[in-house]
């Protein structure tokens, strides 16, 4: 008992008078607090204030104008281009829905073979970045040399051109193609979700099997769909790649195009810019506010819950049917644009076709050995990428515990600037950056760290996201366990929440450095002639019509990425992509 | 046996959560080496109490001092690693990341003890707990119970000066909770720690706790050993929260308490109320009523007539209900598996005043 006597006796505890020294109490939380809503300032606020502001100030001068406004809207096809966009993102959301809704409710409730392919071909989508994909297409469909115009004109005799990817249909297949597995995941997390003994209960009332979908199953997943659907209509009109690569040929002017013809004058129309993408950023957390209302209008609280016994449909005959159509799904939307993609890497001239005359390694050992930008954008590109996942998942991750564990005052307003940078597309995050940070004092323009702290903001809600799931699954009895044998919470963040994190840690790392080791969207305004990104070069590569080394360029980084998630996989266990939808 | 400075003292404990009072206005002293259970359904407050004690929530009212020293206090509070104490918790809390033996020897780090010292002292305990042999496993390979007893040991390898447990056997099943609560109660013989146990089984409080604190809405109904609480319960409450019981209300005159059928002196009750007339109600266990066929030799006792109207049976008792002839008085009667009644058949019961405890 005498242990505990001093451990008591150190507690600064003043005898009977029903008082405790301060001193005992003090802990110096407020100071943490200023810090970090001093970081998310600097990396959220300050950026979409600046934004917002410079679209009101004369160039220049500063002075208050609303002539940007009026220049951004002045042309017809300023506004087209916003009504283009429109079209184009509700277009993708219904072919997208398409791909995306019968493989969900296939691999989830069906006897379907093949699901782990399903899954597979998933992982390939997450891996390849959009501006592959599309640059795939152009090989495939393009109007003159596209393979399948060539295959056609070879099998047929006919020269006419069955295909063109350069247009409206194209640009929208090639970008539902890229979107549609975030309309698959959420779908079949809630096909996932829902109970079995609900379709029993209007089963055994005499629901025949359709009205138990159409009434019961349906219904109840609608939310997830719905929320979903909105999510990707965010993220297709913000794309920039496959716009860039598609839209332009196709003479179909959107919003990101016309942003990036705004910025590529001289001198560069900032403010004009930023009223131009003032529209995007409100449509945005419109329709986000709207998602909220959708998920949260009814209590579906099935759609939660825990997995519960499901039962799968036996599909007989009719599953090659279905397998069928997801194998058609998975090789147009990867494998078709992968496989050519990675044939044009090993050819000299990709439109020659697949001969052994054709075949080398040409264009891999000029990428690695002779083209100096290359080797510079490869390790750039997953510099960038570490950094930002690094800062990124270890800034959210101290967020998430203070708010989960409140142990600060408050915490809610460092969550919701956390998560703010969900409503704010990477084009328009990179218009505010460089209004921010570009000019003087700061003067970033051109370094590496305007490029990480971008990535940073953009990719904090889904570490944020991450963490929080993280924390939250570690039951807070365990730090009390700690404290109550006398270590502080230090202690315990030491010995107990930080080694149980540590794959919350890694795999939310690989989250963020993945799509960040790909991204396009909020480099594009902010790289400079030292600080070329992959993503960047390639569609430069593709200006100048270097396919074949594009190809290779696109090939490695594929491989890179590949593996870098096999790893993960092997170290963080195979859900760790599964968080990702958890916003 | 509570002295005023040695042991545990809540002053006038309370603690509001918005305008909720989720404890109100507790006092309650608990012995250098007592072993006291907080017990009440949920929501009633006694795990704010623990929490309070603990040091994890501060008090808005009142204080709690350990050995004259005040602890918490509305103007703020020692930190619960400050307090010397330790606790389990309902979910065990077993650090995953940790051996058992790193699991057990974490709170001695803390404290520096020397290494050779931890690891004699670790190891003797995990033999106290029986988990000698499994030192060097993962929690994620115990069962539930031996994680309970990793718990255990963990908080009382630092000989705290008061171990707190938060319903900590609520997860177990039935038989190992039965076992665990022996094995409790042992290791409190064994080193006579000041124990507050925080529980909603009222079986478990029985079988360890030197004093039961029946807890209602964020109050203290009553505070007594476990025989005293099951016979001479003071409120309506804690009557019928501990085990089961019939209350029969009635009118008191005089020295004679008069109820439905019968009537019996105030003087044979088994507590002495305040005299005066008035409403009064009483407490009469179902097991001390006595079952007959035939009408029984009447010696002080209430004898009644009537037929049985239900019954179930529960292996170690039957349950009966016995309703008087004209239906104004309906008791339940426990009795042994050999009393065989049918429903419907006429029967006698036998009640002792002396088991009739008069409540609030």
């Amino acid at each position: 008992m005498t242990a505990a006597a001093d451990v008591v006796g150190t507690g600064n505890a003043t005898a009977g008078s029903g008082r405790v020294s301060r001193l005992a109490m003090f802990q110096p939380v407020m100071l943490v607090w200023l810090v970090l809503a001093a970081i998310l300032v600097f990396l959220i606020v300050a950026p979409m204030e600046e934004l917002v502001v410079s679209s009101f100030e004369q160039e220049g001068t500063g002075a208050f104008t609303l002539d940007n406004y009026a220049t951004a809207y002045s042309k017809p096809r300023y506004v087209q281009a916003l009504w283009n966009t429109l079209k184009m993102g509700a277009a993708v959301v219904a072919l997208a829905l398409v791909f995306a809704v019968p493989l969900a409710w296939a691999c989830a409730r069906t006897d379907m073979p093949g699901r782990g392919l399903v899954r597979l071909a998933l992982l390939g989508s997450f891996i390849s970045p959009p501006y592959l994909s599309a640059i795939g297409w152009i090989l495939l469909a393009g109007p003159n040399a596209g393979w399948i115009n060539k295959a056609w004109t070879w099998l047929s005799g006919d020269p006419t051109r069955i295909v063109n990817v350069f247009t409206f249909e194209g640009l929208v297949f090639v970008m539902a193609s890229n979107v549609f597995f975030l309309i698959y995941i959420f779908t079949y997390s809630a096909f996932e979700m829902v109970n079995s003994e609900m379709e029993d209960s209007a089963n055994i009332l005499g629901a025949g099997p359709m009205r138990t979908a159409m009434r019961v199953t349906f219904p109840l997943i609608m939310p997830s769909i719905l929320g979903s659907a909105i999510i990707t209509f965010l993220i297709s009109i913000a794309l920039y790649g496959v716009p860039a690569l598609i839209s332009i040929p196709a003479r179909y002017p959107v919003i990101v195009i016309q942003l990036s013809e705004f910025f590529g004058n001289t001198p560069i129309q900032l403010e004009v810019a930023a009223a131009y993408s003032i529209p995007l950023l409100l449509i945005t957390a419109a329709l986000l506010g709207l998602q909220r209302l959708v998920l949260a209008r009814r209590g579906y609280t099935s759609v939660t819950g825990k997995g519960a016994e499901r039962r799968i449909v036996k599909l007989g005959a009719w599953r090659w049917v279905v397998f069928a159509y997801a194998m058609i799904v998975a090789a147009i939307t990867l494998v078709m644009p992968m496989v050519v993609l990675f044939a044009a890497a090993f050819s000299k001239i990709w439109t020659s076709g697949l001969t052994w005359a054709n075949f080398t390694f040409g264009n891999f050992y000029h990428i690695i050995f002779e083209h100096s930008t290359a080797q510079k954008a490869i390790t750039t590109s997953l510099g960038v990428g570490a950094a930002a996942a690094s800062v990124a998942i270890v800034l959210a991750l101290g967020i998430a515990y203070i708010v989960q564990r409140r142990v600060l005052p408050f915490g809610g307003a460092l969550a919701f600037l956390c998560m703010a940078p969900f409503v704010v597309p990477g084009i328009v995050l990179a218009i505010g950056f460089f209004a921010a940070y570009a000019p003087p004092p700061l003067a970033l323009y051109g370094g590496f760290t305007i490029l990480i702290l971008a990535f940073i903001t953009r990719f904090l809600p889904v570490a944020y996201t991450a963490s929080a799931a993280g924390i939250k699954a570690i039951h807070p009895e365990m730090e009390e366990a700690v404290r109550s044998l006398g270590g502080g919470r230090l202690t315990a963040i030491r010995y107990v929440v930080g080694p149980l994190l540590k794959r919350t840690l890694f795999g939310g790392w690989l989250l963020i450095f993945i799509p960040a080791a790909q991204e396009l969207s909020t480099a594009i305004f902010l790289v400079g002639p030292k600080t070329r990104l992959v993503s960047v070069l390639v569609l430069d590569m593709s200006e100048e019509g270097r396919y074949e080394h594009l190809a290779a360029l696109g090939c490695i980084l594929l491989v890179i990425l590949s593996l870098v998630v096999w790893a993960g996989f092997k170290i963080a266990g195979r859900d760790f992509m599964l968080k990702r939808d958890a916003a | 046996m509570a002295g005023q400075i040695a042991g545990l003292a809540l002053k006038n404990l309370g603690r509001k959560f918005g305008s909720f009072e989720a404890v109100k206005d507790l006092n309650l002293d608990i012995g250098q080496g007592e072993f006291v259970s907080l017990l009440g359904p949920s929501g009633c407050g006694k795990t704010t109490t623990l929490r309070m004690i603990a040091g994890f929530i501060d008090p808005t009212a009142g204080t709690i001092d350990l050995d004259g020293k005040t602890l918490s206090a509305p103007s703020g509070s020692i930190p619960p690693e400050k307090r010397g104490m330790s606790m389990i918790f309902q979910s065990y809390a077993i650090w995953p990341n940790m051996t058992v033996f790193e699991n057990v020897a974490f709170g001695l780090k803390l404290r520096k003890v020397p290494s050779a010292d931890i690891k004699c002292q670790v190891q003797a305990m995990l033999e106290v707990v029986r988990m000698g042999e499994l030192a060097d496993r993962y929690p994620s390979e115990l069962s539930g119970g031996q994680q309970q007893r990793v718990a255990l040991a963990r908080a009382i390898v630092i000989k705290p000066a008061v171990l707190l447990l938060d319903e900590p056997l609520s997860n177990l099943d039935a038989n190992l909770r039965e076992e665990m609560r022996f094995e409790i109660r042992r290791m409190h013989d064994e080193f006579r720690i000041t124990t507050v146990y925080v529980t909603h089984d009222q079986s478990e409080a029985m079988v360890t706790s030197d004093r039961i604190a029946v807890m209602n809405k964020g109050r203290i109904e009553q505070v007594d050993a476990p025989y005293m609480l099951y016979s001479r319960p003071k409120t309506r409450f804690v009557a019928s929260f501990i085990g089961r019981t019939n209350f029969l209300d009635g009118t008191r005159s005089g020295d004679t308490a008069s109820f439905s059928g019968f009537a019996v002196p105030v003087a044979a009750l088994a507590e002495q109320t305040a005299a005066g007339g008035g409403a009064i109600t009483i407490s009469v266990r179902p097991q001390a009523i006595q079952l007959h066929r035939a009408k029984p030799a009447a010696t002080g006792r209430v004898v009644l007539d009537g037929r049985i109207t239900e019954r179930a049976f529960l292996g170690e008792t039957w349950d009966y209900v016995f309703a008087t002839r004209d239906g104004s008085l309906s008791l339940k009667v426990a009795a042994s598996p050999a009393t065989v009644f049918e429903v419907g058949t006429e029967a006698w019961v036998e009640l002792d005043p002396a088991q009739m405890v008069p409540i609030v």
